[in-house]
């Protein structure tokens, strides 16, 4: 048979984009008169990295349980892997690898014994789980532990066996639950690698977490989600342009400099406890000059400099509403 | 694959898991045949007096027609105290993140309680041949069982834990943890306490007599002891056999529809 004539998996049939890893429309999910998703809409196209950033209880996990098929949407519909979740739930779990928020391995027996249970559950011959199971031990760098019962690995080794479990099957979708919570700084940078790593190889991430910085790391694309519903989405870059949060902070010692400064920079913001003064500005050389050269002028020295650029802190905390801090500052004055 | 090698495969996968946790703890099974062979230890050597003077059929029974009496009882007592542990390993494995990782995978989805329950049987009839084994030691002996009666003795153990075993999972299913889960799979160890295992049902207050008659247990003890010792079995045998029919149908219903709840 001429081979033209057979499709295989890796050919590329025509410029037809890919279908999206992840769509979905209109999620919904209540427990009781509780609700936890209102209408959720996604989209994430394959290969990249999808964070979905939220404070406790916004619905994150819920939202990865749908998702993964554990629980059902109360409303809304979603494809994962091209495949609807509520008409062909075993096609999408045949595409998905998923790693909880609590890890979802076996304690009782060995990470070893864990990984060939995986193997087994995947319909890998014997001597083929046996190489996955050496490969993905040595990969995490669980090589030496394999043969200890679970139950005695510390947080990190059992987050890093959850994830090769998770590999086994060779998932073409993956998503991670809070992947780095209460893992210590060390655990969780080994982590972010391991999660830059699964993406070279083409795979679609999906991860949840409460750390900004983290989106900020690892994620193509965030979405902001706050009490069931998607208050932003964008790239870490696209977001921070949302929030005008730009200035420079100058700090003075000599109170004389201070009130100096103040009357000379008639835009600044003055907090007269700390002696400072904060200036709107987006944090470019050519504004700085501007300042450093009005400041000059005025020949005012000020004791500290710094540029705060708007993070994803800003973002957060001015989408989610949470910016108490800022007015509880100046009503104090 | 068809689905049912994929359900054979699966099963079979989640029944070395299951074997594999009692091997690697058979504390867990061995506490548990603590009881029945603590009970055929004292109601023979300390009440087997007494107790034989119960047994009726005229001034000759003595402690040893005592031992032939209970220990059919103790089998099969055995058996419900083996299903507790299979409540308990049911409900620790649900509180365990392990579950929710199968749920999302693309396997037989009945594969996890089937292998729950034929590695608790495979247990159950193990510890049989255990607590039959000091039964041996302290004098049991069978009297007419051949071939035959002996693999139905076998087979209706292996009836009867399954039955037993179906609905110790659903109880595993439904307690939020572990220590409930032992809760409320008591009845499986104290129904036999109320039924013809150590004294027979005439012997009892008159209330009490059809519960004891026609509880799961005594037909089931009633059917082990005519094979091994061929006593009457009578309307026994298929009243046992209809009991444990009924609980697998029973239980196994329960435990997939709770099975198949959405987790929380």
């Amino acid at each position: 048979m001429p081979s033209s004539v057979m499709p295989t998996s890796t050919e590329r049939r025509g410029r037809r984009p890919s279908p999206p890893a992840v769509s979905a429309v209109g999620l919904r999910k209540a427990y009781g008169a509780k609700t936890v998703l209102d209408g959720i809409d996604l989209h994430i196209p394959e290969g990249s990295v999808f964070a979905l950033l939220g404070p406790n209880g916004a619905g994150k996990t819920t939202t990865v349980q749908i998702l993964s098929t554990l629980i059902s949407a109360d409303g809304g519909q979603a494809q994962v892997a091209g495949h609807d979740l509520a008409t062909a739930p075993q096609a999408v779990r045949g595409a998905i690898g998923v790693t909880g928020q609590f890890s979802a391995v076996d304690g009782l027996i060995t990470g070893e014994e864990n990984m060939r249970l995986m193997a087994d559950l995947h319909h890998l011959s014997r001597s083929r789980g046996k190489q996955v199971t050496a490969e993905l031990l040595e990969r995490f760098d669980l090589t030496d532990a394999a043969g200890k019962p679970v139950q005695s690995y510390s947080g990190g080794m059992k987050r890093r066996l959850d994830i090769a479990m998770t590999l086994v099957g060779g998932p073409r979708i993956i998503f991670l639950d809070e992947p780095t919570t209460g893992l210590d700084p060390r655990s969780r940078h080994t982590m972010w690698g391991i999660i830059r790593e699964l993406v070279t190889g083409g795979v679609t991430v999906f991860l949840t977490t409460q750390y900004l910085e983290e989106a900020d790391e690892l994620a193509d694309r965030i979405a902001v989600l706050n009490d069931g519903r998607i208050a932003a989405e964008g790239t870490a870059e696209e977001l921070k342009r949302l929030v005008p949060g730009g200035h420079v902070r100058l700090r003075f010692t000599d109170p004389d400099a201070y009130r100096g400064a103040v009357t000379a920079l008639r835009d600044g913001r003055r907090d007269d406890e700390a002696l400072a003064v904060q200036i709107p500005s987006g944090g470019s050389q050519r504004e700085l000059r501007a300042l450093l050269d009005a400041l000059d002028a005025a020949g005012i020295e000020a004791d500290e400099l710094t540029v705060h650029t708007p993070d994803l802190d800003d973002v957060f905390f001015a989408l989610t509403g949470d910016d108490v801090a800022i007015p509880a500052k100046e009503a104090t004055r | 694959m068809s689905s049912l090698s994929l359900a054979v495969r699966d099963s079979s996968t989640m029944l070395r898991r299951n074997l594999l946790h009692a091997r690697r703890y058979p504390s867990a099974t061995l506490n548990l045949l603590l009881t029945p062979i603590m009970l055929l230890l004292l109601f023979v050597y300390v009440f087997g007096d007494a107790m034989s003077a119960g047994l009726g059929g005229g001034s000759g029974a003595d402690r040893s027609d005592y031992v032939a009496y209970i220990v059919p009882g103790i089998l099969l007592m055995t058996v419900g105290s083996t299903t507790i542990g299979a409540a308990v390993h049911m409900a620790m494995d649900m509180s365990e993140g392990i579950v929710a990782r199968f749920r999302t995978m693309s396997i037989h989805r009945g594969s996890v309680l089937i292998g729950h329950v034929v590695g608790s049987v495979l247990q159950s009839v193990m510890s049989v041949v255990l607590v039959g084994a000091v039964g041996v030691a302290i004098g049991f002996r069978s009297v007419d069982a051949g071939v035959l009666e002996w693999l139905a003795a076998l087979g209706l153990v292996a009836l009867f834990s399954l039955a037993l075993t179906w609905i110790a999972v659903g109880m595993g299913l439904s307690s939020p943890n572990a220590e409930a889960a032992g809760n409320s799979a008591m009845p499986l160890i104290l129904l036999p306490l109320i039924s013809t295992a150590f004294i027979p049902a005439e012997t009892m207050p008159g209330w009490i007599q059809p519960i004891a008659e026609y509880q799961p247990f005594t037909p089931a003890i009633e059917t082990l002891r005519g094979l091994l010792l061929g006593s009457e079995i009578g309307h026994n045998g298929w009243l046992a056999v209809t009991w444990c029919a009924a609980l697998t149908v029973l239980g196994y219903l329960w435990s997939r529809s709770l099975f198949d709840r959405d987790p929380r």
